[in-house]
């Protein structure tokens, strides 16, 4: 059993961590205080191929694998988990229930330009009465000729506004309940289609979080994704995937906070010496590093699995559950760590603690993750 | 066009730290890294391939584990890679370095030859111009960018110390060029998954046509009489006095740096 | 080759625009050392078409000046200077070759070292003749952090690159004697490949102090900004590599601008020397300048967390200090 990166995953690792330091941390800072989503960081990773990491050559991807992508994203994440979420909303939630369930002709269509970030994507599932229970549908979808109509809104969608294409959910059978929704592909620009507000958040406050709206949103019929009335499916298996780009996102938030602690306890002196040299430093640094790297490792596997076709669905639970409870305890220790410092925007370390809040929540809250990780132990 | 880009595989001595104690180097874990003037010569070749069209070629003359920087040349953009790599080369001051890069460049087609203007652990800048006289071609070193006329011709810009100056020279010709030129490109992720599929052209002393006395330490009329580091970090001191004592002690420490 | 035949120490004076450089001058005297230490002669090499005041190298240590003139040396080229030079060397055999190591230094020096077939050391900080008469060169690498001394024993002439400013220049002494020559050299035009078409002066250009070599820091204890302006003078008397930097206290209160800014909410840096100028040294400054080389710390307060750091800590008013610092280096 080897537990090291390929060299092709070692020399990805390389290349992103210099991205990251001279790319993306300038701008974190900024990015947060002004809520401004990283657009010209988008456009630069879309340049040397960051925003199509797995997707296979034919359809325009790098042809990398899912664990360089979740590489990808910790690294981004550690300095900046805004632009970490923008590209796991984007490859995850996007790209991936097109290749897994797209007709050549879509695949084609749509894949292309996503991997190439041309275009940015996203996914609509989540409503305002629909968010653990994500099977109480509300947005319809009614056949109409050539097309389908959809009317209803979608909340708390990632990379609202940017996108160019959205992975929507409605419901086409309610009689049916879970297995009466099926998923459809939304082009920015269908008639009917609009965003709404754009949420004011704790964290991660560069990401467009926004409301969708369709109006008699005309979506022709071939932009149906899968199979009709079996939608829900695929949305949970799309999260699923999502889940090993949102641990990632933690993993990343919890390491950039380790780091920052790491440096600030060698350098602040109290009572004659470095905090660092304090027992009680000492230990719970040790267990904090100790949950950040089984974090990780549960991470890789569930991205190995992922990769070997293999069924990762409890281990992306279990990354996600236990990657997101790490960076929430790291980050507020961090703050701890730094003392009144650490509560100030002159440091990182809260905006780390605000912006880990939010992964123990989306793509499945934390419950989620616990329920998931039973019903297969316990089937 | 065919460009012929030298890189070095070089510790990151930025990262290099003193032992407080010893005043020796802590050598271990830091990473090597390419050149950074070596990359900048890397991309301006790119840069002119993205506009002209050329055939990249990068070689290192280092120990086996200067793959790495020829594996992160290619996922760069760079078309074929050389590894220069024997016993028989080692030891080797600037001149014996120079002339079996010379020996090796010699073997190839080229219409530009490019390195760095230094190496960050040699700080010498002697290798590229010494390959140029080795390969007897006109030399434009300090180059801050390069341009190409499309026939045959280059316009370089030379950095000095007053600002700069504009050169012209007819292929084929060689450059050192500066870190500040540009702004490398980063690997591109399709380059990273493909580059472990590429072959790096392994080359050894007997490729080079050149006698045994030109290389490693027999060709080299430099050698090393002794090292040492500059000695440990010794504790601050403190001065607690007037104005005119303060700038004694303060211009007494300046010229001990070289600073003055 | 017979080490034996090869005698005296040239120096390889540059000029730009018909000036002889500051840095060639400080070669002489440090060739003179050397020639005194072998009690042999120092040999002037000249290149240009126009220059005056060739008397001045013999005021400061030659014992000849060789001056060869030529249109085509003029301004700076790598083959016609290297083609003259070379052919000095090959005609009067020089045990020792000093060049400066500017950017021409940096670029013939090696070229003529490859051309000759003999050794070069670039940047020495240091020049000694052994007890067996060999030129001992000593100079830093790994990027500063290690020093090596440097010999070339059995190939001749032993050849050294020196930055400006590390040798002394000797006292102008106007009643030296030496001789005036005039060497002819037969160029070899057909290798003249290179032009140059522009030469153009720097205008002054946005300034990156993580680049700067030297900072001068002012912090709350600098006060106003007429005294700011002194940290500004010592910065240009110091040189180009000198630039001025400041704590986020002075950036708040609008006494330089943000892109000066040292610390955690500024840039990190790493100068070879950190002069701090009332800066009291409070963590986030500390975070962006600790490992700055050496580190100068001017403050009136003997308890200021900033000496816990510095290299050399100087309790007295800075504003005292700076103004008399730049006014005795001025004077040097």
């Amino acid at each position: 059993m080897n537990f090291d990166l390929t060299k092709e995953q070692a020399l990805f690792q390389q290349m992103i961590r210099e991205f990251s330091e001279k790319e993306v941390k300038p701008l974190a800072a900024e990015i947060d205080e002004e809520e401004r989503f990283p657009l010209e960081t988008v456009q630069k990773m879309a340049k040397i191929g960051l925003m199509g990491i797995p997707v296979p050559v034919e359809y325009g991807g790098a042809g990398g694998d899912n664990i360089m992508y979740s590489i990808a994203v910790e690294e981004l994440s550690k300095f900046c988990a805004t632009t970490g979420v923008a590209l796991s909303a984007h490859t995850s939630l996007c790209i991936a229930p097109l290749l897994e369930n797209g007709t050549e002709e879509q695949k084609q269509k749509y894949v292309p330009k996503l991997a190439s970030g041309e275009w940015l994507g996203a996914f609509g599932l989540t409503e305002p009465n629909a968010g653990t229970d994500a099977a109480l549908q509300q947005t319809m979808a009614v056949e109409d000729g050539d097309n389908y109509i959809l009317n209803g809104t979608k909340i708390f969608i990632t990379n609202a506004g940017y996108a160019s294409v959205y992975i929507i959910f409605a419901m086409t059978d309610k009689a049916q309940g879970n297995r009466g929704i099926t998923a459809f592909i939304v082009e920015k620009d269908m008639p009917g289609f609009s965003i709404g507000k754009k949420e004011k958040k704790m964290g991660i406050r560069g990401s467009a979080t926004c409301e969708l709206i369709f109006e008699n949103c005309i979506v022709p019929k071939e932009n149906l994704l899968g199979k009709i009335n079996k939608g829900f499916k695929i949305a949970m298996k799309t999260l699923d995937g999502g889940r090993i780009g949102i641990a990632s996102q933690a993993l990343g938030i919890a390491q950039g906070a380790m780091d920052e602690t790491v440096k600030y306890t060698k350098e602040r002196k109290q009572f004659g010496r470095s905090i660092a040299k304090f027992q009680n430093t000492q230990f719970q640094l040790a267990d904090l590093e100790t949950k950040i790297q089984a974090s990780r490792l549960l991470v890789r596997l569930a991205a190995f699995k992922k990769d070997q076709k293999a069924p990762f669905s409890s281990e992306a639970a279990m990354c996600k559950l236990f990657a997101a409870e790490t960076a929430m305890e790291m980050t507020t220790k961090a703050v701890q760590f730094h003392g009144g410092y650490g509560y100030t925007r002159e440091y990182p370390v809260e905006r780390m603690m605000r912006d880990a809040k939010i992964t123990e929540i989306y793509e499945g809250t934390s419950e989620v993750q616990r329920m998931v990780i039973a019903a297969s132990l316990l089937k | 066009m065919k460009i012929v880009v030298c890189i070095k595989q070089v510790p990151n001595t930025t990262e290099i730290k003193i032992n407080p104690e010893t005043g020796t180097l802590i050598r271990d874990g830091v990473e090597s890294i390419m050149n950074p003037d070596d990359k900048g010569g890397l991309e301006e070749a790119l840069l002119l391939k993205d506009k002209y069209g050329a055939e990249i070629t990068v070689i290192s003359m280092g120990l086996p584990q200067a793959d790495d920087i020829l594996r992160e040349a290619l996922a760069m953009g760079a078309d074929k890679a050389i590894l220069l790599t024997d016993r028989k080369l080692g030891g080797a001051d600037t001149l014996a370095t120079s002339s079996a890069l010379a020996a090796a460049i010699k073997q190839l087609d080229f219409d530009l030859v490019i390195t760095g203007r230094q190496a960050i652990d040699g700080d010498t800048a002697q290798v590229g111009p010494q390959i140029a006289e080795h390969l007897d071609l006109p030399q434009v070193t300090y180059a801050e960018n390069i341009e190409f006329d499309g026939k045959n011709t280059f316009k370089v810009k030379k950095a000095t110390e007053e600002g700069y100056q504009l050169l012209k020279v007819v292929a084929p010709l060689v450059v050192t060029v500066l870190a500040t030129a540009n702004k490398p490109r980063y690997m591109s992720v399709k380059g990273i998954v493909e580059v472990y599929h590429k072959e790096v052209e392994i080359w050894g002393f007997d490729k080079l046509h050149i006698s045994e006395d030109k290389i490693g330490k027999k060709g080299s009329p430099t050698t090393v009489f002794k090292s040492f580091s500059r000695g440990a970090k010794s504790p601050g001191e403190m001065f607690e006095v007037g104005p005119e004592e303060a700038v004694g002690i303060i211009v007494s420490k300046l010229k001990e740096k070289y600073i003055i | 080759m017979d080490i034996k035949e090869y005698k005296n120490v040239y120096v390889f004076v540059e000029q730009r625009e018909d000036k002889i450089q500051s840095v060639a001058l400080e070669l002489l005297g440090k060739a003179r050392d050397l020639a005194d230490a072998l009690d042999e002669k120092v040999i002037a090499m000249l290149l240009g078409d126009n220059i005056q005041n060739k008397e001045e190298l013999i005021a400061y240590g030659a014992d000849e000046v060789l001056y060869v003139k030529d249109k085509v040396l003029k301004t700076y080229l790598t083959e016609p200077y290297a083609q003259a030079i070379y052919q000095i060397i090959m005609t009067r055999k020089p045990s020792i070759v000093l060049i400066g190591a500017t950017t021409i230094g940096r670029d013939l020096g090696p070229r003529l070292s490859a051309r000759i077939k003999t050794g070069l050391t670039a940047d020495c900080t240091k020049l000694e003749i052994s007890e067996e008469r060999e030129l001992l060169m000593t100079r830093p690498a790994f990027g500063g952090n290690l020093m090596a001394t440097i010999k070339c024993s059995s190939h001749r002439p032993q050849m050294s690159t020196v930055r400006p400013g590390v040798m002394r220049k000797n006292d102008k002494d106007i009643n030296r004697k030496g001789e005036v020559n005039e060497f002819k050299v037969t160029f070899d035009r057909s290798k003249f490949l290179v032009e140059v078409i522009e030469t153009v002066k720097k205008q002054e250009e946005l300034v990156d102090i993580s680049e700067a070599k030297v900072l001068i820091s002012g912090g709350r204890g600098v006060g106003n900004k007429e005294n700011f302006k002194q940290l500004e003078e010592l910065a240009k008397v110091i040189g180009d590599k000198a630039e001025v930097s400041a704590s986020r206290a002075m950036v708040d209160a609008g006494m330089i601008d943000h892109d000066r800014q040292v610390g955690q909410t500024g840039k990190t840096v790493r100068p070879d020397l950190y002069i701090a100028c009332g800066i009291s040294g409070a963590i986030q400054h500390l975070a962006g300048m600790e490992e700055s080389d050496f580190i100068i710390a001017i403050n009136k307060d003997k308890f200021a967390p900033i000496f816990q750091v510095s290299d050399l800590g100087i309790v007295c008013d800075v504003n005292k200090v700076i103004p008399l610092l730049a006014d005795r280096l001025r004077k040097q």
